[in-house]
């Protein structure tokens, strides 16, 4: 079982969470007419094998979405943050 | 290299057994090939003996990481059938099931192919409704399928919960008579002792660690065991697609996931068919052992690791109990899980790439294992003739960027869900 330490309620069991996959890729604004970065938006992904940044939701407890840095190979947790904090971290970066 | 026959079965147990010459040849890798396969799993080893029988190509090798049979090929639930419904999909996975047909007799090779039938449930008047419909589509194309009603199916299928207390209650059930399974290693074996036959060599513990181009064309990959030249190169590594074609700066519409699957203590003969439940995702047959042999759904998440989490396994219990509460008392002897290359659509890709002379076969989903003999078949084609065969036509990588998905599911770009 995959442990997640959600930021709010602790550490819990993963299927108390709900997947969002890919947390590094960035929706283009809604006003974007190219359409190659909506095709890499809603279908190419990086997929390693290794760390990955992704979303979870913690739906069965404080309902956060989070930004999980995990690794794909080995399932271990590396990181966890607010997606509001992540996301925002990301844009300064 | 001899053929197997009774007559050989005969004189060999004669000796007792002890001289069987070796399936295959433990080929050294030569400097340059007219065509490489990266990948000897199913589709790789089928890719290489069409590309041998078919097109007369037999300056091959087939380079494996690990050993033959040691992925997917091992490690699924031996599930065969052509039940689709999506354009694209109906006559691919038939033009499979037609090759499986022959397959023994054609690679010289037993593949145990039981063509025991799939039962695919149904629980709701709606879904036999939508059984009905998808009955029809395959009998428009040839393909053979039944509706059984629920007084029907069990006559057939006596040991599901019929009771009105089940919590999913069967109302009858679409049949494929033709499907059923086959013995996965004895696919690998004997496409790779085919192969080899017909001169391709199988080049095992030989990674792949990148690909040599020359003017937006590849002329060669570089393995553990040195550089080796190509005049074209086939990708069949599903579940590790996308870390293979990222070495070929390819970005692909794919997440890796990992799917479990299970065996129990081996029991006398309890199901003689493959059967699907409708309700959510689980499906079971028994082996020729006596073990049942069952799978459900994604873990969900990416995960190149191959093992799975306890929710999954919680989930196909439950699903287990709630079509055969007798189920309860088996004991688990073993578990494992694969990798699955995930597609946008849950369709796969068998294609050319943006580098000339690269070729891609992969994005299985959960699926690859039936689709063996035609993936192979139809990659071979396209490798020969550097276009696709009609019946690999729809598979581009372009689809997702043309909007002309192949989305059977009709799941949407979440690979997770397909």
């Amino acid at each position: 079982m995959l442990r997640i330490p959600c930021p709010f309620c602790g550490e819990r069991d993963h299927a108390e969470f709900s997947y969002g996959g890919d947390a590094r890729v960035q929706r283009p604004a809604l006003d974007d007419r190219s359409e190659e970065r909506w095709y890499r938006y809603v279908f190419l992904r990086d997929n390693p094998r290794g760390p990955h940044r992704e979303f979870w939701q913690h739906v069965g407890g404080c309902r956060a979405w989070l930004v999980v840095e995990r690794d794909t190979g080995n399932h271990e947790i590396l990181d966890v943050r607010f997606a509001a904090d992540a996301m925002k971290e990301a844009q300064c970066e | 290299m001899k053929r197997y026959s009774a007559w050989k079965l005969f004189t060999h147990a004669l000796r007792g057994h002890k001289d069987w010459p070796e399936a295959w040849r433990a080929a050294e890798p030569k400097k340059h090939y007219d065509v490489v396969i990266v990948g000897g799993g199913g589709h790789g080893l089928a890719t290489a003996y069409y590309l041998a029988r078919n097109h007369g190509i037999t300056n091959v090798a087939v380079l494996e990481r690990g050993w033959i049979g040691g992925g997917n090929v091992g490690r699924n639930t031996t599930i065969v059938r052509s039940n689709y419904m999506i354009d694209g999909n109906t006559p691919f996975y038939e033009w499979s099931m037609k090759l499986w047909e022959g397959l023994s007799h054609d690679l010289n090779f037993n593949v145990m192919l039981s063509q025991r039938g799939h039962v695919m449930l149904a629980h709701s008047a709606d879904q036999m409704q939508a059984h009905v419909r998808r009955a029809n589509t395959m009998r428009a194309h040839g393909i053979d399928a039944e509706i059984l009603s629920r007084d029907e199916l069990r006559r057939e299928v006596p040991d599901l919960d019929y009771s009105d207390e089940a919590r999913f209650p069967i109302h009858g059930a679409i049949v494929q008579r033709r499907a059923g399974t086959a013995r996965h290693d004895a696919v690998a074996w004997g496409y790779a002792r085919a192969a080899d036959r017909l001169g391709v060599d199988i080049i095992e513990h030989c990674e792949v660690t990148g690909f040599v181009e020359e003017g937006g064309r590849v002329t060669g990959v570089e393995t553990t065991r040195g550089r080796i030249g190509a005049g074209a190169v086939g990708m069949a590594v599903a579940g590790h697609t996308s870390e293979l074609a990222r070495k070929a700066g390819l970005e692909l519409p794919i997440e890796s996931h990992v799917l479990q699957a299970f065996v129990t203590e081996g029991i006398k003969p309890l199901i003689d068919q493959v059967i699907v439940f409708g309700a959510g995702h689980f499906y079971i047959s028994q082996s020729d052992k006596g073990g049942l042999v069952f799978g459900g759904d994604l873990d969900g998440y990416n995960s190149y690791a191959q093992r799975g989490n306890l929710p999954v396994v919680h989930n196909v219990a439950e699903i287990a109990l709630a079509i055969a509460p007798h189920l309860s008392r088996l004991r688990l002897l073993r578990h494992w899980g694969g990798v699955m290359d995930m597609t946008m659509d849950g369709s796969p890709i068998i294609a050319r790439t943006p580098l000339d002379r690269l070729y891609l076969n992969g994005g299985w989903c959960y699926g690859g294992f039936k689709a063996t003999p035609a993936s192979g078949w139809t990659f071979a084609h396209t490798i020969a003739h550097d276009a696709p065969h009609e019946l690999n036509a729809p598979f581009t990588l372009d689809r997702f960027r043309e909007g002309v998905q192949i989305d059977e599911g009709g799941s949407g770009p979440v690979p997770g869900h397909h």
